[in-house]
């Protein structure tokens, strides 16, 4: 069994406790420290999207051991508005970012892989993993 | 690629090392050198500076302890940097195909509105037309009629860039339509108009000078819709005057009756049209006279028509210092002496 851990966010204080337990799985895991960043920087992406646009939600997160694959699974899903446009978020310079890479796009990025699930007035799921490289 | 990083990760170090201890610019230029090259390679701040941490554990292996942690403090204040850098780059990728998708339309457009300037016995024909971007909103076309008369349409769609050169696509398709012998200037304006109404947004007009010159009998008849006034350049008396015409821009109003007026070509005289672009030249900030352009066409007016074009648009590209505003379209037929 994987263990599984999540964060609650609901104020921007908890962005940091989510950071936090992201960052401590990632180093355990074995990720450089240039890659810590990198996983906390999507970590406050998504927390910050939480925060901001649903209110509360939660992020949880997976450590993914394979035979020749070990990495971090981070799980944003919340009960907000929903997302009407997908393509439209994930263009670049679209939403808050306005041209400082952040976003949604910034995450896709930050991470290896990316899934995105919405239905507008039902909510988000976002899901993003990095591997070890 | 990883290889490349390491190689210039290697040489990171070894210009460190040499600069710490001697403080030389060979050293300086070098990681210049190396700078360009992680740039190249697209490597991200956050991974210089990881870079240059390593580097620094390397050569200090009892690095202070607060150090250390300063400088992974640094790193992570470049993560957002390196995001930024990364839109920044995918933006300009983005940029790029746009850039060559519109080139290749303004080569279409080139195509589709070619006119060819034709030879007419007796009369010296110059035209240039400069789009400001790279689609030209500005259109002129000669059609040859079998009687031997001349027409030349000169238009300007108000606005610029894309929407402006779709417009003047279907003006010259409505214009291919007509049987060329029978439609006098007017009657081609009121048509154009009944055209524009129906089928251009109501936000965007064109103006339009059309003339018919008929080299038997010296004469020019022409209409304008709202079009800039051309001028007229009598050589007996040496002087210019403007070709008085009064019509209202296309695609405003449905029924729109346009005034025919004509002019006695003699010899020597010129006749000259153009669009706005010319007259709205700015030399700074202030608009040129047209006096101005007078002056510089008279200048040149001993050339044959068209190096006299050229030699104009010349002097206002650098007046302008080579940055057009709006695209620049001038016509000049000289009957020659």
């Amino acid at each position: 069994m994987n263990p599984q851990s999540c964060v609650n966010i609901q104020k921007e204080w908890d962005i940091v406790g989510a950071r936090q337990l992201g960052r401590d799985i990632a180093r355990k895991i074995g990720f450089g420290t240039v890659d810590q960043a990198r996983i906390a920087t999507a970590i406050s992406e998504l927390a910050r999207n939480i925060y901001l646009y649903a209110e509360t939600g939660q992020i949880c997160f997976e450590v993914i051991d394979n035979m020749d694959h070990k990495g971090i699974s981070m799980v944003a899903i919340d009960n907000g508005p929903g997302i009407d446009d997908v393509s439209k978020v994930m263009e670049d310079g679209y939403s808050t970012s306005g041209g400082l890479g952040a976003g949604l796009p910034g995450v896709k990025r930050l991470m290896d892989d990316f899934d995105l699930q919405s239905e507008a007035g039902k909510g988000t799921r976002i899901k993003a993993v990095k591997w070890v490289r | 690629m990883d290889d490349m990083i390491k190689v210039d990760a290697a040489n990171y170090k070894d210009l460190m090392k040499h600069y710490i201890e001697t403080q030389d610019e060979q050293s300086l230029y070098g990681v210049e050198q190396v700078s360009k090259t992680f740039i190249k390679n697209n490597i991200l701040p956050e991974e210089i500076v990881n870079l240059h941490i390593q580097a620094l554990a390397e050569l200090y292996p009892n690095m202070l302890e607060d150090f250390q942690h300063s400088m992974d403090f640094l790193l992570e204040a470049m993560i957002a940097y390196g995001m930024a850098h990364q839109e920044y780059q995918t933006l300009r990728e983005k940029q790029n195909e746009l850039k060559s998708e519109i080139s290749v339309a303004a080569s279409m457009q080139k195509t589709l509105l070619g006119t060819t300037k034709p030879t007419i016995e007796g009369l010296d024909i110059g035209v240039i037309s400069v789009p400001a971007h790279q689609m030209n909103g500005d259109y002129h076309h000669f059609v040859k009629g079998k009687d031997g008369s001349l027409g030349i349409a000169v238009a300007d769609v108000i606005g610029k860039g894309i929407p402006a050169a779709l417009c003047m696509s279907m003006i010259k398709y409505a214009m291919d339509s007509y049987p060329e012998e029978s439609m006098t200037p007017k009657a081609i304006l009121k048509n154009l108009n009944r055209v524009v109404e129906r089928n251009v947004d109501p936000s965007m007009f064109i103006t339009m000078f059309y003339a018919q010159y008929l080299p038997t009998e010296n004469l020019l008849q022409y209409s304008s819709a709202g079009h800039e006034p051309g001028y007229y350049y009598n050589a007996s008396a040496d002087s210019f005057t403007e070709i008085e015409s009064k019509g209202l821009v296309l695609g405003v109003s449905p029924a729109t009756e346009y005034n025919q007026y004509e002019l006695k070509v003699d010899k020597g005289d010129m006749i000259i049209l153009l669009t706005d672009g010319v007259t709205e030249c700015r030399d700074g900030e202030r608009f040129i006279e047209s006096e101005e352009i007078l002056d510089v066409i008279k200048q040149y007016s001993h050339l044959p028509s068209q190096e006299m074009v050229t030699q104009v648009y010349k002097h206002f590209e650098k007046l302008q210092e080579f940055e057009l505003r709006d695209d620049f379209t001038l016509l000049i037929l000289k009957r020659e002496v």
